[in-house]
């Protein structure tokens, strides 16, 4: 993996666990998201989202195959 | 009564998988027994690795600590699992994996033997990842004393309910090992990841809706709050991010991991894992929340009562009074009411089930202690040798039956709620005991002295933090971090003072000798 991609995927990683600190959403509980889900709420569904989205990419950009040759091989 | 038979009809099926689907393999060898013969299949171990790490808490104490704290709980418990857990996988799993199918290694702790040539420190390290374990256990007992008795009325008391649920659990342990749990945990995972889906539409037209719910709850200024979190800093919040990190040193995850057939199994679990997250949690956590808009169903107006009376007691009230308050506003039991209310009979009974298959899930960190104790002492100390693997496997079984029956000793005189537990000793604890596997797989420079500092500074945190709660609390942040942060500055700090392991070791396991 090059040393863009590696340093691309770092800060992604980085911005992920930064974006978990919401402190824009702590006080509100406006806009009621679907007409129920508290925003607060409702953010952090997304996050988890997000979250699989971010897996994903880094499942296919940085898989360790290394660990197992074998594997690849097949 | 009908949803407690449907839910012991569902504790006979998983009797049934555990027990009886998997004899063609009695009389394997431990490895057999311990990690299924590091054959287990991707279906099988995603949902098998998800249920693994869902307890009791996840359903009745995600809910309840919703009930009591509001949305706050997704973010503290959910959404930092999503991000870290699927990390500490990616990283660390994959990598657990390859050494242990390369090198034979059944424990974490058999790894860091051979990573930092030694022995008696790696009994130090099984020592505290034992003692971390057992409360984990008990909080599976605990939640099956909980559900049992909500979901049949109070028919079966709460000391029957953990008896039926910990023989249940040590049955099928005992008899199928790592393959019967696992398939039983896979199973447990689809149905209670299908709960809370169910449980949010029946209980949502139940209550014609939410949006009612929501809106007085927004409009009364004593439950407004639960649809925020300013009733907590965010230093509390970020400090809950370093809970997830306790996952992949829990011993059962860390030897699951030593399960999967081949390493591409990891992509779909770790893909997947921050949609099951959300999955269970999310109607888990909305549902608590929305059990304080109803005023209606008695045994939550009991419950908002207690709670009320609770935060007006003067600070002269008796310590037993104020328990037994605490006790009373506790709302582990807030969803199994709702479904009391809401669904039709025979529907709570299936959801009920749901219910306890997220409670059962003591079930690997059982089968984790008999692994962890015949392997890493039986086994190390010679017993294998003298007794042979047969014997090796019957010390694991009958080490499964003691592990169980004090965890229900345990459980019935344990006064705390479910949530708290886990969170004071099981994971602060092993979050702490991290960076042991960072250091092990990433730092070729790691040493065994390193490892005895992180161990013992964990299990001194942890007494310390038992005995004086929050005592380590440091600027607003939870002690977690601190003893996070501290176990790493250990590990590096006394790694650089101490003889590094031999150019062998560090070949073995894959870094050029030169740079050592």
């Amino acid at each position: 993996m090059s040393r863009a991609k590696r340093a691309a995927l770092s800060v992604a990683v980085v911005a992920m666990y930064v974006a978990h600190q919401d402190v824009w959403f702590w006080r509100t509980a406006r806009p009621l998201v679907f007409g129920v889900l508290p925003a607060g709420l409702a953010y952090h569904a997304f996050y988890c989202l997000a979250a699989a989205v971010l897996m994903w990419v880094l499942t296919s950009v940085a898989w360790p195959g290394h660990l197992a040759p074998d594997e690849d091989a097949r | 009564m009908i949803p407690a038979l449907i839910v012991f009809a569902y504790l006979g099926v998983v009797l049934y998988i555990g027990v009886f689907a998997f004899r063609g393999a009695r009389g394997a060898g431990a490895e057999d027994y311990f990690l299924a013969g590091r054959a287990l299949g991707p279906a099988v171990f995603l949902l098998s690795l998800f249920g693994t790490n869902m307890t009791a808490f996840t359903i009745l104490g995600s809910a309840g600590h919703a009930f009591a704290n509001g949305i706050l709980t997704f973010g503290l418990m959910a959404s930092s699992s999503a991000l870290i857990i699927p990390l500490t996988l990616f990283f660390v799993g994959t990598r657990l994996w390859a050494l242990g199918r390369r090198h034979g290694f059944i424990t974490p702790v058999q790894m860091f033997r051979d990573r930092w040539e030694c022995g008696h420190i790696g009994t130090a390290i099984f020592a505290v990842q034992a003692a971390l374990l057992v409360p984990y256990i008990v909080i599976g007992v605990m939640g099956g004393g909980t559900a049992l008795r909500a979901i049949s009325g109070g028919v079966v008391p709460y000391w029957l309910g953990g008896a039926i649920v910990a023989l249940v659990v040590m049955s099928y342990v005992f008899f199928g090992g790592m393959r019967g749990t696992a398939w039983v945990n896979a199973f447990q995972t689809v149905l209670f990841l299908s709960f809370g889906a169910i449980a949010l539409v029946v209980i949502g037209r139940g209550l014609g809706g939410f949006s009612t719910a929501m809106e007085t709850l927004m409009a009364s200024p004593a439950t407004a709050p639960l649809l925020t979190r300013e009733r907590s800093s965010p230093l509390v919040f970020l400090s809950y991010t370093f809970i997830p990190l306790s996952t992949i040193a829990f011993p059962h995850i860390g030897i699951f991991c030593l399960t999967a057939r081949r390493m591409g199994q990891f992509r779909p679990t770790v893909i997947c894992y921050p949609l099951c997250i959300l999955a269970i949690w999310l109607p888990c956590t909305f549902l608590g929340v929305a059990a304080n808009a109803m005023t209606g169903v008695p045994r939550i107006a009991d419950k908002l009562e207690a709670r009320t009376t609770l935060a007006a007691a003067p600070s002269s009230m008796e310590a037993d009074e104020r328990a037994a308050l605490r006790r009373e506003a506790a709302g582990d039991d807030v969803i199994l009411v709702m479904l009391e209310q809401y669904a039709p009979l025979w529907l709570a009974g299936m959801l009920g089930a749901g219910i306890m298959a997220a409670v059962m899930a003591s079930d690997s960190q059982i089968l984790a202690l008999s692994t962890m104790f015949t392997e890493d002492v039986f086994a190390f100390y010679g017993g294998k040798e003298r007794f042979g693997e047969a014997v090796q496997v019957q010390t694991g079984r009958l080490f499964v039956v003691l592990v169980t029956t004090a965890a229900y000793i345990v459980a019935l005189k344990a006064p705390q709620n479910i949530f708290d537990i886990a969170v004071q000793y099981a994971f602060s604890g092993f979050a702490a005991l991290a960076p042991l596997l960072v250091a092990a797989l990433f730092w070729r420079r790691s040493t065994k002295w390193g490892a005895l500092a992180v161990t013992l500074w964990t299990a001194g945190a942890v007494l310390y933090t038992a005995r004086v709660p929050g005592a380590l609390a440091w600027n607003g942040l939870l002690p977690v971090v601190p003893m996070t942060i501290i176990s790493a500055l250990l590990m590096m700090v006394v790694s650089l003072v101490t003889r590094p392991p031999s150019a062998r070791t560090i070949a073995k396991y894959g870094w050029p000798v030169a740079h050592a």
